[in-house]
Order: C-alpha cells, then structure tokens, then sequence
C-alpha cells in the first residue's frame, strides 16, 4: 500500500515531465543499445579469431620429440660416475617418431573423465609430384570423424565431402592453395612421394581451406590407414595422440601428469598459445571500457535531470513532507523514478541491442581467409544483456542516489515561509 | 469537553544567521479541545515561527512541546512525520496543491499515505469533505485548472481528511481576495461550530481574529496577551 503510493506519486511526476523523462531514458537505452551491439560484435569476433586456433588445436598433444638422449652411456658407467665426462657434437639417433604403445595410453585417457574426446594423428613430411618438380608438404593422417567430432574438420572443407576420406581407400584433401599450384580438381589422382621414398597415388576427393594462407599451401589430410601404407607402416603407428578435455584450464597440469606418466612428450595449448589470450582480453576490456563509459555519461544526464525535477517539484516535495510523507518516503519516490527511467531504457536498450546485432549479423562478410564464415560473427550470449540491464540499474540508481537525498533533505519550513 | 491538545512550555528559539537572535521567549500556552484560536501580532513578531515549530516541521528549539499528551522532543524524522499526518492538518498562505493529480487525488494523499482505511473508502470521504465547502463538482479536474479561492477550499479539505486533532493555518486568506477571504473565514467558522474543530491560525487580519474564541497576541517573540 504504502509502497503502490509512492509509486503512483512517482509515475506521475514522471509522466509530468515526460519529454524530460524520454529524454533520459534514450540516454540509457542509447548506451544499453551501444553495449550490447559493441561487445556482442567484439566478442562475436574474438571468438572467431580464437575459434581459428583453438578449434583445431588440441588441448593436450602428445607425441615423442626427436631429440637427442639425455643420458649417455658413458654416464652409466659405474668407474666413472665421480668425474665430470664431456662428450662433444652429441646428435640425436635414428629413434622411432612414433608414440609407444599408443593403444594403452589411448585406453588410459579415455577413461579419465576429464577428457572430452581423443583423436589419433600421425603427421609426415612427402613430396607431391607434380610433372617435373616436386612441392613440399605434409600430410596429416587422420582418424576422419574423431577430427570432425573435435576439430570441426568439415568446416574447412571447402569442396568435397570430408567423408569420404575415409570411405574411399586411397584417398587426400588437399589444401586449397597447395591444390591451386597443383592445378588439381576434385576427382584427379595426385602422386606423392613419402620421405622414405615411398611412392603412392592419391585420389583427391576434396579441398581444405584453413585461413592460413601458408598452412593451405602445405598442409593435406588422408585417413590413418592411408598414410600407413604410405609410409609402409603398421597399423599401431600413431605419431601425435590430440586430447579435448571438458576444461580448457585443466590443460597444463594434465598434460604434466601424463606426460611423466606415460614417459612422452607433451605439449599444452596455453603453452603454446600464450598470445591469443592476451589480445583476446585486450580486446573484451576495449569494450567494456567503451559500454560502461556510455552508461555513466547517461548517469550524469539522468542525475541532472533529477535535479532540476527537486528545484520544480521543491513546493510539492514541502507539502508531502508537511502532510506526513517522512524523508524516507520522498527518497524512495526519486530513487523509484531513476530506476523507471533506468529499467525501461534499458529493457529498450536490450532491444535495440539485439536488432542491431542482428543487423550486424547480415552484414556480408566475405574473405577468403575465413571460408566458414558469410557475414560478420555476432555473440548472442545472454550474459552481455544481464550484465548490460545490471549496470544500466546500477548506474540510474547511483545516479538517482544524490538527488533522492537532496530532496529527502529539504526543509518544509523553508521553502512554505520563503513564498 | 476541556482534553489539552497542545501545551507549550518554556519554549525558546535562537536564530544563528547571521546573527544570533532570540526569536521566541518563553512561550507558555495551552490548547483545549475545540478552541478557534488566533495568533496575531506585527510582522516579524515570530508567530509564523512558533506555528512552525507547533507544527513538529520545526524542531531546533528549547522547551517541550507536547501534542495529545505526547512530548515530541527527542522523536525520529519518522515518527513526527506520523504526528503531522495523523494529527495535524495544514493550510497555508498558498495552497500547494500537487497539479499532477486530481482535486480528488490531493484531498487523498494523505490518507493514502496513513493508509487508516481502504481506498475506496478514502474516496468517499474526501468527497464528503469536498462536499462540504461545495466544490465536489471539480473533484476530477487537475489540481491547476480551478480557481485560486477552490484551491484553498481544496487545501482545508486536505487538511480535514485524516481527521485531525487540530487544524493550523499560516495566512490562510493571506493570498485571497476579499471575497475569496470571507468565505475562507466562514469555514473556519463552521468547522468550529459544527464540527467542533480545533484551530489556531495565525493572521494579521483583525477582523478575522475578531471572529475567534481566543485571540493570542505577540510582539517581540513574547506572547503579550491570550
């Protein structure tokens, strides 16, 4: 009761000086608006940029270094072991690149609950014959749907069906700029030429498109089995084993943990990516600078326009006073007013917001770089508009706060003898 | 009928700005149910002063001021707002009626806000005090589209609606015509007399004041006759 009349006292001052009114609430909505268009598209494209490298990078790789032994035989020797021993021009062997007993570490992982996926890899360097010359270029061997399922591999597919890789024998997509050189289409037969000098016909069943121009000139995808037999190995040869875990911070110490465990090289993705988070985070701040900056701008404007409200409404805000409303009551009727003001531009703010962001996701987008990609990303995350509609509170209500006490303040006495 | 509504005891007020200065002098009185009193005195005397300090807005004095046997010294800004709105009606030299609500809506408020009855029946008794200066007709029209002599009437009714114990008036006619004053007047008169309404208005009208049970006179901060 006590409240609905402060309210209706309130809703009529408002409405009294409705343009002044309007006037503030388009301040907020305006900033709302520009918050949640600003940081939807920001973000909508940080996490494109991000999507680029994490997408196809695993959280944990694991595969064996060529390196050379830490350990040398003469450190073994027992005679020995007191004196200091040199030894000079220490080269790495002709050691195995491949994961020993990949299928036991693979069971191990997938076992573990944190893992959200596993996806076998084996990365060699061949040669593509094309006439007379040979190019460099690496062929990646790939278990086809765990990289779809993890990688999003079909993404980047840009012509073909990624499936049949792995239902066609025989089979590579290649990199689209590395098929440009080549002057190769779908459906020709490549021949490449593995380092060990190895020789086999490809049949090319599609084209891969990753944003990195000097990636897609390299880089070409055949199933497991394929680059097997190209490289004339059994089926147990896997040279990287990519690990996804359900949380992407777990990374570093997971991978430390198998790595000792299993005895093999590992590599986490915050290592090896450091600098994508800092532009990321950069990026976020830039746009939450900007949004909050609107909002505290459309404070002062709705602090201001409370304030002339006190000087107009001062006789009336005596009289209440005079016939019994308390201080109190008088602050809760500007506070309510400011925060009217603010929770309608804002719920308007999140509208707007979300039409431009929508506008923006029209908005063509088209490079060769980003071949997933038609128009400008946009990040729909409700998140943005709860944290846009809570500040938009915060901000009216501080900016009502003054005011509110101001008038809670004034003397009855003063302003009825003043007349 | 002789129940003490107001007493005041002792009281002194000092003015710091700029200068220090003794307004009020041991001011002593008493109000019983159902007087119509006056206070008069020159301008500057410090009647409006005392009204105000009656009235519980002001409370930077010395002395103690009891309303219906309670002392109010010492009460929060809540609890004296409570008085005025349960105890104390107002009418002053300018009506300060809210022009953003209804003639109905100001007699309303303060009711509304002591929230003693339920809406509908606030409504039936602001018309029925409405009724009584003859004015209920504009009940519906904003506070600003009736005449300067309606608006006081509006504000008496105001003054009336939580049915208060006594009724303080500041210039009441002070901004009225001559016509507009006598019917002022003629109210108070038949609030005393029908509805044995308690009163103190301050005038520097004589004949107005000539019209009153009891007449206070002041000068100098003192109360020189009563």
């Amino acid at each position: 009761m006590k409240f609905r009349l402060n309210w209706e006292i309130a809703y009529s001052l408002l409405l009294a000086r409705w343009k002044q009114t309007l006037v503030a609430a388009i301040g907020v909505t305006f900033s709302i608006t520009m918050f949640i268009a600003l940081l939807g598209f920001m973000t909508g494209l940080n996490d494109l940029l991000d999507g680029l490298i994490l997408n196809r990078t695993p959280h944990i790789k694991f595969f064996n270094e060529i390196k050379p032994s830490k350990v040398q035989p003469i450190d073994l020797s027992e005679k020995l072991k007191s004196s200091f021993n040199f030894i000079e021009s220490v080269k790495p062997n002709t050691e195995r690149v491949e994961i020993y007993n990949v299928s036991a570490i693979m069971s191990a992982l997938s076992k573990d609950k944190r893992v959200l996926g596993i996806a076998p890899k084996i990365t060699t360097q061949v040669f593509y014959n094309v006439g007379a010359i040979d190019i460099t270029g690496v062929i990646n061997g790939i278990e086809v749907e765990q990289e779809n399922k993890l990688f999003f591999f079909s993404d980047y597919v840009v012509q073909g069906n990624y499936i049949d890789l792995k239902n066609i024998p025989n089979s590579i997509i290649l990199g689209k700029a590395a098929a440009d050189k080549m002057l190769t289409k779908v459906g020709d037969v490549v021949q490449v030429t593995s380092a060990k000098g190895e020789r086999i016909q490809l049949k090319v069943v599609g084209f891969f498109q990753s944003g990195l121009q000097d990636l897609d000139k390299v880089q070409s995808y055949a199933s497991i089995a394929t680059t097997q037999k190209l490289l004339g190995q059994t089926s147990s040869y896997i040279t990287d084993v990519q690990v996804k875990l359900k949380d992407l911070n777990l990374a570093p110490e997971l991978a430390k943990y198998y790595g000792s465990l299993f005895n093999v090289d590992t590599e986490d993705l915050q290592t090896v990516n450091s600098q994508f988070e800092t532009g990321t985070r950069v990026r976020t701040l830039i746009s939450y600078t900007v949004g909050i900056t609107l909002l505290i701008v459309a404070g002062f404007g709705i602090y201001n326009i409370l304030n002339m409200m006190i000087y107009e409404k001062m006789d009336s805000i005596a009289i209440l006073k005079a016939t019994g409303f308390s201080g109190k009551d008088v602050n809760n009727i500007f506070i309510t007013i400011s925060l009217s003001i603010g929770v309608f531009g804002g719920v308007f703010g999140l509208l707007f917001g979300y039409l431009i962001s929508k506008l923006i996701d029209q908005i063509p987008f088209v490079t060769s770089a980003l071949p997933t990609i038609s128009t400008y990303p946009v990040n729909y995350n409700p998140m943005y508009y709860f944290i846009g509609v809570t500040f938009a509170i915060i901000t009216t209500y501080f900016a009502g706060f003054f005011p509110a006490r101001k008038a809670s303040k004034i003397d009855p006495v003063i302003i009825i003898r003043g007349k | 009928m002789s129940k003490i509504i107001l007493q005041a005891e002792n009281i002194n007020k000092f003015f710091h700005n700029p200068l220090p200065f003794h307004v009020l002098k041991e001011i002593n009185f008493t109000i019983t149910r159902g007087e119509f009193v006056s206070v008069i005195g020159k301008s500057g005397c410090g009647k409006s002063t005392l009204l105000y300090i009656l009235s519980t807005m002001d409370t930077d004095f010395q002395g103690t001021l009891k309303i219906d046997g309670t002392n109010i010294s010492g009460k929060t800004e809540n609890e004296l707002a409570l008085i005025r709105n349960e105890k104390i009606g107002f009418v002053f030299q300018f009506h300060y009626l809210l022009n953003e609500f209804s003639v109905l809506k100001n007699v309303m408020l303060p009711a509304l806000k002591l929230g003693k009855y339920s809406e509908e029946e606030i409504e039936h008794r602001a018309i029925e005090k409405l009724k009584i200066f003859g004015i209920e007709k504009h009940a519906l029209k904003k506070a600003n589209q009736i005449s300067g002599g309606e608006k006081q009437r509006v504000a008496i009714a105001r003054a009336l609606i939580n049915d208060p114990l006594i009724i303080m008036g500041d210039e009441p006619s002070g901004n009225l015509d001559k016509h507009n004053s006598q019917i002022v007047f003629e109210i108070f008169q038949r609030l005393a007399k029908e509805f044995h309404q308690t009163l103190l208005i301050v005038t520097h009208d004589p004949e107005f004041s000539a019209g009153t049970d009891r007449v206070m006179e002041m000068d100098d901060g003192r109360i020189i006759r009563q």
